[in-house]
């Protein structure tokens, strides 16, 4: 063992550097001991029980570097090495580090109120798994934030208790189970890219939002607002609460010139409550609802569009040479990525077929649907699953027409067509007597550009519609030469 | 930042839904990213949220919580008291005097504790304790009379008062006297004795309880006169100074010591009573201990946290307190209940000789800054210090961004240069903590181990995860139970 004392006059260092540079030292394989401080009363203590001998006249303005080093060899290098490297120490102590900015770029925030707190945001899009978004959404609201809730499996009890926080503080939570909303001209969810113009959307289905803003673009027209208020909102259980927000909001801006309620089936109770608001309000209401009776989506933009004095438009469709040739007795298949479009689908059949319709083997799925999603991503997302479900179909001879929809816009996937029209044209090959429909839902802004999903589609075989209504009925022509296509009523 | 061009100059129609109709669209995105990139596709700007899922088996007491009737306004009244607090030094009078503690009984830090369960800092402190107070002759003495509980002992806590480290207040103590000029609470906490072989580290040794016979029989009385003559001293505005100063007020102090013995110098110069000799030794004492200041900053934020106490539904931390044993934290809505866990083992540096195997797991009231929104949470205004978080001082500004996840509030007095002045995080808000896994940073010194040690280093502590899930849990049955 041998012992190293020196003092440095003049070289102040805080102790925090002084601690973490005999550490350092410490930890060296040759050092059995080593402390650095400065000369103070308690220093020297330390310094004298480690069984250092520092001269006297050492003060508290002093630096003390006291150095233990194992049985040296010959050569007598490890003390060197350890006095270079503490003068590195020190040296890098006081040297700034080389990042760039001494702040950095802060973490992202870990919760949706410290998110809040950071800027000056009007709503908050939650998409966490349902169970674990009522703390996120109670914290937007807290922060005078909307909510919009995209995920599905958020208990009731909890829809309610945030909606009833929302009305006391004069904000509105779109959802659980929102898909699409469009505000101030920023789609959240699933929106399309549409132009701005007079039409407010309240929606209590987001494909049947999407359908609705989608022909009214084709149509020239655009919307101001499209409020989701999420699937359950028309349930007797919550009972309208954030329609009636969405109508009284929108009845207020602006820019809103004519309301369009879009909804899945709803209670009929709370469609009482609703159709009550809506006389109340300054702008006129129209409404669309898969129910028999009530206008499906394509009647309910023309009727927009004559309300606002517009001219309805032919709406586009791309269908192959000629057209395809019916198919007689043959099932109806429809596989859905959106629910609205698939129960407007089936309205439609049902209108036209009644109760032949189970018994002809048509048959209408949503691949949306909770069952369909449960641990994978939305139909609209991932592909997967309705691709399987096509070969399936066009595997079974029963089936004679093949009735699919194409949901375009922000959050879809980036080019649909891509899985889809090479399946669809395997299926035609490998099935001459098959026919397959696409309602396609989109706009010519949108990032898939929908004139270019049309045509690769339609190359493919398919007949594309961007109208949900016609393509069912053409469909249906196809499956019943009894059924004429155009509005039966 | 977004301007409020509402084409119609209604102002009712403007606010309406918070403006989400008539203002340019801004998003907080929790959740799927694919969601966000979606808006910023679009050129809307968007807050993405780092969002991990809370610990099995709290989602549904957070839920009873957060969904409580007026939570969120419980927890924004809580705090608010707590960052309008005014704590002043209004007078230094003798514990016995104040507290009226009873000869034979002991206060100390953290949640309760016996002497069975105390550390060795603990123990330690309570002999030094036996000592000053004349209960034993030896050392030896005072531990069997301390085992066969001759003394009583219960936590500052519960007297209005607070204790760096082992926190051990005796009758014959003098305290600092702070009171809270808004809410009128009043707050306690002893004289600082400086570093190293000291009664809060847990030494008994004779030099320790000659310092602390003096320190009651000079220093106490000294300061007294001072403060007395001065008037009250308002600590909020000097630890606001100090912060810009470089001082986090936990492990550093040294703006603030200077500040208030530039405060009370000319007081205790013009007093009488106390004479020459013995000002010009209390203040060399107090000029010779960068700590001085420590106390007195305890006590304020005591006061501040103590102002926020009792708010039913509030999920606020108003007390984090370690006794070396355990860990304890108090919360708003919760009354006097502690929930506590095991102290945990500071990570920090080292004095000469000695080591991690030598420290003693946490221990001290001095939480308590932390608590109030100093200390680690005020990191960034201390780049002196930085080397206790990993050394740089984007580390320590790192540290202090973070406690902003979990706080409520940004203080309106206490603010950071570093960060353009922006408020130093404040009011740990236990349901946030849970939500994120992020555990307030605490600064701290390190006790040795053995009784009778000291200090050995100073460092950064932890409190346990679990008692802000037990504090959770307590807080979703009294959700449940109107």
């Amino acid at each position: 063992m041998r012992d190293w004392v020196e003092v440095r006059r003049g070289g102040y260092h805080d102790s925090v550097t002084l601690m973490r540079v005999s550490r350092q030292l410490s930890e060296r394989p040759d050092v059995a001991g080593a402390m650095v401080a400065m000369g103070t009363e308690l220093n020297r203590e330390m310094f004298g029980r480690m069984g250092f001998a520092v001269p006297d006249d050492a003060g508290p303005d002093d630096l003390v570097v006291a150095i233990r080093v194992e049985d040296e060899g010959p050569d007598g290098t490890g003390l060197d090495e350890a006095r270079g490297a503490l003068d590195g120490l020190l040296r890098g102590a006081s040297r700034p580090s080389a990042r760039a900015g001494v702040l950095g770029e802060p973490a992202p925030a870990r919760t949706t109120g410290a998110a809040a707190a950071r800027g000056d945001a009007t709503v908050a899009l939650l998409s966490v798994p349902g169970p674990y978004v009522f703390p996120e959404a109670m914290d937007a609201l807290d922060a005078g934030l909307n909510v919009m809730i995209f995920s599905d499996n958020v208990p009731v009890a909890q829809e309610i208790t945030l909606k009833e926080a929302a009305a006391r503080r004069g904000l509105i939570v779109m959802g659980p189970d929102c898909g699409t909303a469009v505000v101030g001209g920023a789609g959240l969810g699933f929106a399309n890219a549409v132009r701005p113009g007079p039409v407010g959307v309240v929606a209590a289905s987001g494909t049947g939002a999407q359908q609705l803003m989608c022909l009214l673009d084709a149509a020239g027209t655009g919307v101001s607002h499209v409020l989701g208020v999420g699937g359950r909102d028309l349930s007797p259980e919550v009972s309208g609460r954030s329609a009636l927000a969405a109508l009284a909001a929108l009845d207020a801006d602006p820019a809103t010139e004519l309301i369009v309620l879009v909804s899945k089936p709803p209670a009929p109770q709370v469609l009482d409550l609703i159709r009550e608001a809506a006389r109340r309000l300054d702008t006129p209401v129209v409404f669309a609802l898969p129910l028999p009776g009530e206008d499906d989506l394509t009647r309910a933009a023309e009727k927009a569009l004559r309300a606002l004095g517009r001219p309805v438009p032919a709406w586009p469709r791309w269908t192959s040479r000629g057209g395809a040739a019916p198919v007689p007795g043959r099932a109806l298949r429809g596989l859905f990525a959106g629910g609205t479009l698939r129960d407007e689908a089936e309205m439609i059949a049902r209108d036209a077929l009644g109760r032949e319709l189970e018994a002809r083997g048509h048959r209408f799925t949503d691949f949306g649907d909770d069952a369909y999603t449960r641990g994978r991503a939305h139909p609209m997302i991932d592909p997967t699953l309705r691709l399987e479900a096509l070969r399936a179909e066009a595997a079974d001879d029963g089936c004679g027409v093949l009735l699919l929809d194409v949901v375009l816009g922000y959050g879809a996937e980036p080019d649909p067509a891509a899985a889809l029209a090479p399946a669809v044209a395997a299926a035609l090959r490998d099935r001459p007597g098959l026919r397959v429909v696409v309602s396609l839902c989109g706009t010519a802004a949108d990032p898939q550009d929908r004139d270019r999903q049309a045509v690769a589609l339609c190359e493919a075989g398919a007949d594309v519609f961007a109208s949900n209504a016609q393509a069912t009925r053409h469909a249906l022509t196809l499956v019943d030469g009894s059924i004429v296509e155009g509005t039966p009523r | 930042m977004s301007d409020h061009r509402d084409p119609n100059r209604d102002p009712n129609r403007a606010h309406r839904l918070g403006g989400l109709l008539s203002r340019e669209p801004s998003v907080v995105a929790t959740g799927v990213e694919v969601l966000a990139s979606a808006l910023a596709d679009q050129a809307v700007p968007v807050e993405a949220v780092d969002w991990r899922p809370p610990p099995a088996g709290t989602r549904d007491a957070l839920a009873a919580v957060l969904g409580a009737p007026g939570h969120a306004e419980a927890n924004a009244r809580a705090v608010q008291r707590m960052v309008t607090a005014r704590p002043h030094l209004v007078d230094v009078r003798p514990a016995r005097e104040v507290l009226g503690l009873e000869p034979g009984t002991f206060l100390h830090a953290g949640p309760p504790l016996d002497w069975d369960r105390a550390s060795g800092p603990m123990r330690g402190a309570l002999i030094g304790a036996m000592l000053l107070e004349g209960l034993a002759e030896t050392p030896r003495g005072a531990e069997r009379e301390l085992e066969r509980g001759a003394a009583v002992f219960e936590p500052c806590h519960h007297h209005a008062a607070v204790g760096p480290m082992a926190g051990v207040v005796a009758p014959s103590m003098w305290m600092l006297v702070v009171e809270d000029a808004e809410h009128g609470g009043t707050s306690y906490c002893s004289l600082n004795e400086g570093l190293g072989k000291v009664l809060r580290y847990g030494a008994y040794g004779p030099e320790v309880i000659e310092r602390l016979a003096w320190m009651g029989e000079v220093l106490g009385p000294a300061l007294r006169e001072a403060v007395r003559r001065h008037g009250p001293v308002d600590l909020m505005a000097l630890i606001a100074q100090a912060l810009q100063m470089g001082d986090e007020l936990h492990n550093r102090n040294r703006a603030a010591t200077s500040l208030l013995l530039r405060e009370l110098a000319p007081a205790l110069a013009a007093a009488e009573e106390v004479p020459r000799a013995r000002a010009a030794e209390a203040l060399k004492f107090a000029a010779g201990n960068d700590h001085f200041f420590l106390n007195a900053g305890m006590a304020a934020a005591k006061a501040c946290a103590d102002a926020a106490r009792g708010v039913p539904g509030s999920s606020l931390v108003v007390a984090m307190a370690r006794n070396g044993t355990d860990f304890g934290i108090q919360v708003s809505g919760t009354g006097d209940r502690w929930f506590t866990g095991p102290a945990g083992v500071p990570d920090g540096l080292y004095l000469g000789g000695y080591g991690p195997d030598d420290a003693n797991p946490d221990i001290g009231d001095s939480a308590i800054t932390e608590t109030a929104g100093m200390g680690g949470f005020a990191l960034a205004a201390a780049p002196a210090i930085v080397r206790f978080v990993g050394g740089e001082v984007p580390d320590a500004v790192a540290a202090t961004q973070r406690m902003y996840e979990i706080t409520l509030a940004e203080h309106p007095v206490l603010q950071i240069p570093l960060l353009s002045f922006r408020g130093t995080p404040v009011g740990v808000d236990a349901a946030r903590v849970v939500r994120t896994g992020i555990l307030p940073v605490i600064d701290t010194g390190i006790a040795g181990r053995e009784a009778g040690t000291g200090q050995v280093g100073a460092g950064l502590v932890e409190p346990p995860a679990n008692v802000f899930t037990d504090a959770l849990h307590a807080l979703a049955e009294i959700a449940h139970t109107p």
